[in-house]
């Protein structure tokens, strides 16, 4: 079943087009990786499936409505949550209560504090950190937090904006497990990634994007495969 | 009879019901109920020298106008120090409550072209003019300020901070320059009577004690005490509707909009919605102050809503400590009466001591922006802070180790589950 459907989007910032009629699947239960080189247009697909960003043209289906110019706050409403790029927690509040803002939307007292519970279990070096302003963690826990946070509003999809940047090689095969375990529980993932290597270790699927436009697509095993890829994304 | 003693649980206190909640009302309580007794039963009765002493260094009236800059600073403090937009025309929202004040509580009318009473309580010779019962004239003044409050920020709330301070500080011009000029709209309406204000507002008796068809004690807004209990009333509601709110979900939109609106509006808050709910409350706030104002000063003129006012109550949040309540109406009262009675008192004290003649109350901005820069300098955080600004403004001082943490640790700790990713 297809969970996300974007359609031929076209996105602009002023008249440059930072994303040339892009298309894309995510089906239920899924990890699909969107991959390419700075500037490629990567985050901006993300912004505009989000809500954050307007397309210009084009369509794009979550879960059977269409949600292009809807604003990013309902979008998160139908069960899309995402977590930024650059992880953008709130630094001035302890790692509790950048967690119980995930859960902005939900009123259901007991289902909150049992995902905190999830999350923690997760994430058990959040639990060691829970009473601690979250601007004083580590980056590996920062962007730890940042994808929990996004999970307490209870997603279908989560979108992940690179979350690899700014972390040692170790910390990232860390982060792309959990992505894997995230999957296990039942939420359907859409990973922006730089580093092509991990989110091809994890995704299902991926789809290459370059100057604005996807070039490749297919499952993410062949594309690891690929001399061409391997040449250009994973250093050889 | 003994009954066996088993240890039987107490109940939980449902939550929002904290004893820690009900110290602040007690404490407010009695605070009013001293100045209430000292300045209404005990300073009459005082050796002329002490009373003169006190009517010099703190009179009761002095007390009410630090009242009315505290509702206001409250009220600013919502915009500015919970939800992180900078207002430079706040002085607007004091305005407006004034004037719906003078409109509806006073002979005025508009030129005595509409002229009616609910629940009034005009003068024994009025004949025109529009008489509200004060409690009317508050919900009314909330309703227009709110309703500005959402004028002025719908359209400018989508812009940056720096322009939508630029936006604020032009409709705090604006909107006294209206009142200045409106005596005259071209239609022959007469909305303010200009330069010559309305006045005087009702008198408003709210407590009258008869023995007989003898009145022997009333409570009036034209008494200093009587108006004391009114403002005091009034301070309490707003901050405790500030607390309350602060704790709420729309407290916590706030803070995440304050923190980074980017992260707030991907979490599901309404960035829109929300800023505009901060807007609408802080003007009711602000309007309250202005309804305050009016029935202080008795007449409303277009003169004192200035610039000035704005950057004071502003200076007010800031040297208070921002989004802390407490700091808020500590820096409202402080400098308040530092502008009404402090500075000149010290003043004379200075001169008659060293036999100058230093007009010390023209200074007063002087000194201020002295007092701002030195704040600004050992202690941003304001006098009584914030915890979260305080954390963040001392990054990196004292205690704050737990960043440098190298991160091998917690890697350590999860390697084993990363085994499956390669």
């Amino acid at each position: 079943m297809t969970m996300l459907d974007v359609s031929g989007i076209s996105v602009y910032y002023g008249n440059i087009a930072a994303v040339k009629d892009l298309s894309l699947q995510v089906n239920q239960g899924e990890i699909v990786t969107l991959i390419g080189s700075n500037g490629a247009g990567k985050s901006t697909t993300l912004r505009t499936i989000s809500g954050l960003l307007k397309p210009r043209s084009g369509h794009i289906v979550f879960d059977g409505r269409k949600i292009e110019g809807i604003p990013a706050h309902d979008i998160v409403r139908l069960g899309l949550a995402q977590s930024p790029e650059g992880r953008r927690i709130f630094p001035r509040m302890s790692v509790a209560e950048n967690l119980d803002l995930g859960a902005y939307l939900r009123n259901d007292k007991a289902g909150i504090a049992e995902d905190q519970e999830r999350m923690l279990e997760l994430f058990p070096r959040l639990r060691e950190r829970i009473a601690q302003k979250a601007g004083t963690l580590s980056g590996g826990e920062q962007q730890m937090l940042a994808v929990a946070r996004a999970l307490m509003a209870r997603p279908k999809l989560l979108l992940l904006d690179e979350p690899s940047m700014g972390l040692a090689p170790v910390l990232v095969d860390v982060i792309f497990a959990t992505i894997k375990r995230i999957r296990e529980t039942g939420t359907t993932v859409l990973v922006v990634e730089q580093n092509a290597r991990a989110a091809l270790s994890v995704a299902d699927r991926a789809y290459v994007l370059e100057s604005g436009s996807i070039k490749l697509s297919g499952p993410a095993r062949e594309l690891r495969n690929d001399p061409e890829i391997a040449k250009a994304y994973l250093g050889g | 009879m003994s009954q066996p003693t088993i240890a039987v649980p107490t109940p939980k206190r449902p939550q929002g019901v904290d004893r820690t909640q009900l110290r602040w009302p007690l404490g407010f309580t009695v605070a009013a109920v001293v100045v209430v007794v000292f300045y209404g039963f005990i300073l009459p009765f005082l050796v002329p020298g002490v009373r003169g002493w006190v009517q010099d260094w703190l009179p009761i009236s002095e007390i009410n106008v630090a009242l009315i800059w505290a509702m206001s600073a409250l009220g600013l403090n919502i915009v500015v120090g919970y939800a992180g937009l900078l207002d430079l025309g706040y002085v607007a929202f004091w305005a407006l409550g004034g004037y719906t004040t003078a409109w509806l509580m006073s002979d005025f009318g508009f030129g005595g072209k509409v002229n009616f009473n609910i629940f009034g309580s005009p003068g024994a010779a009025s004949t025109t003019g529009i008489h509200l019962n004060l409690v009317l004239v508050f919900l009314a003044a909330a309703g227009v300020c709110a309703l500005f409050g959402v004028i002025i920020g719908a359209p400018t709330l989508r812009l940056r901070s720096d322009y939508l301070a630029l936006v604020t500080l032009g409709f705090g011009e604006i909107i006294p320059q209206i009142f200045r000029n409106g005596d005259e709209d071209g239609l022959g309406f007469n909305l303010t009577n200009a330069t010559l204000g309305i006045g005087p507002i009702d008198s408003m008796t709210f407590v009258r004690i008869n023995r007989g068809d003898v009145v022997v004690g009333k409570l009036n807004v034209f008494d200093h005490v009587g108006r004391f209990i009114l403002f005091s009333l009034l301070t309490a509601l707003i901050i405790f509707v500030s607390l309350r709110l602060r704790q709420g979900r729309l407290g916590r939109a706030w803070l995440a909009i304050r923190e980074d609106e980017l992260a707030a509006s991907a979490m599901g808050v309404p960035l829109m919605r929300a800023k505009l709910a901060a807007y609408a409350v802080g003007a009711i706030a602000g309007g309250i102050g202005g309804v305050a104002y009016a029935l202080h000063l008795g007449r409303m003129l277009p003169d004192p809503f200035t610039f000035a006012v704005s950057i004071t109550l502003l200076a007010m949040v800031v040297l208070g400590g921002m989004g802390n309540v407490w700091g808020v109406l500590l820096g409202a009262l402080m400098i308040s009466w530092f502008n009404s009675t402090g500075l000149p008192q010290i003043g004379d004290s200075f001169n008659s001591a060293f036999g100058t003649n230093v007009n010390f109350p023209s200074f007063n901005f002087l000194i201020f922006g002295g007092v701002l820069v030195l704040m600004m300098l050992f202690r941003r955080e304001g006098l009584l802070p914030e915890s979260r600004t305080r954390l963040v403004l001392h990054e990196g001082e004292a205690g704050d180790t737990q960043a440098e943490e190298p991160e091998q640790e917690l890697v350590d700790e999860t390697t084993v589950k990363s085994g499956d990713v390669k």
